[in-house]
């Protein structure tokens, strides 16, 4: 991660994708959401949906996922490049999380982070709140889902 | 038939869920699959964080809190999905070892005005450890089918 000061309202992380299959939608529903919409085809069938749709809870964490993956990424670059690296975390929550549309078996989400506000932090004085939206759009270009995070970043020490 | 419909949440109406005890192995687990970083996944790297110690991803917190509410009343109801979380606050950690309930309230109902078969019902979740701390809240609206649709006009 960068340092704080480095951060710029505007930046955009595109973060990857993820392909949503019956077996990862109903492994996921299995344990986390067991509505039968999430977990069982002929009920989805059936359903307002009309077939077996993605937790809105798996497309989050299908982000989260490629979000650390993709920090990962960048950290081990600036490494390579002798730069130093900033600690990230921890997160203090989320809102205006919307799932758009449903996410059907066979959609494949591409997720993006923009960072939409920076200030300083009064009760860590040695971190800055970071605040992105976050999107990920289906294979028709349909935006499905939708949230604003905050986190604490790192800030660059002084030098003695 | 579901026992429970859109009718059947009053604003105001409180009630518990779990209770649901959370191991070690579950959080690292779901971290491991979802959220890969130091402070979820291995005791000494999480002391030297700011969670100062081994704690679940918010996002495990989330996900348990949709089963425990899956388990207590979203099976038994008319659920139609929901159109997302208005927020949701990450508190104090969820740690392993600890048994978390759920406390929701009822903030408002509302029937849809494109659909006449369902009504939107707005919760405030909180997921409690045993001495009634609140670890994390959230405030969303769930999509709920009508026991007696409205007639059209």
């Amino acid at each position: 991660m960068k340092y704080f000061e480095d951060i710029r309202v505007g930046d955009v992380y595109e973060v990857g994708r993820y392909t949503f299959t019956a077996d990862n939608i109903k492994a996921f529903a299995t344990r986390f959401d067991p509505q039968s919409f999430h977990v069982d085809e002929a009920a989805a069938a059936r359903s307002h949906f009309g077939g077996l749709v993605a937790s809105g809870w798996h497309t989050a964490v299908a982000w989260m996922r490629l979000m650390i993956d993709y920090r990962r990424r960048m950290d081990e670059a600036m490494r390579a490049r002798g730069e130093p690296v900033a600690g990230i975390g921890p997160a203090l929550g989320f809102r205006e999380l919307k799932w758009l549309k449903p996410v059907y078996v066979g959609d494949t989400v591409a997720y993006k982070s923009e960072v939409i506000e920076t200030r300083l932090s009064d009760s860590r004085p040695g971190s800055g709140l970071m605040t992105f939206r976050s999107t990920g759009v289906n294979q028709n270009g349909e935006p499905v889902i939708s949230l604003v995070s905050i986190t604490f970043v790192e800030r660059r020490r002084e030098t003695p | 038939m579901p026992k429970l419909h859109w009718e059947d949440f009053k604003p105001g109406a409180v009630a518990f869920y779990g209770p649901r005890l959370v191991t070690r192995e579950e959080i690292v687990a779901f971290a491991a699959e979802f959220d890969p970083q130091p402070m979820h996944l291995d005791e000494a790297a999480a002391s030297a964080t700011m969670l100062g110690g081994l704690g679940a991803s918010g996002w495990h917190t989330c996900c348990l809190l949709m089963r425990i509410i899956a388990d207590g009343f979203v099976l038994d109801s008319s659920s139609m999905g929901s159109p997302g979380i208005e927020e949701v606050r990450w508190l104090k950690p969820l740690r392993p070892g600890m048994q978390i309930r759920v406390r929701s309230t009822v903030l408002e109902s509302r029937p849809s005005k494109s659909r006449p078969d369902m009504g939107l019902t707005k919760f405030r979740y909180e997921v409690l450890d045993e001495i009634g701390s609140v670890l994390t809240t959230m405030v969303t609206t769930a999509m709920l089918g009508r026991r007696q649709p409205e007639a059209r006009p």
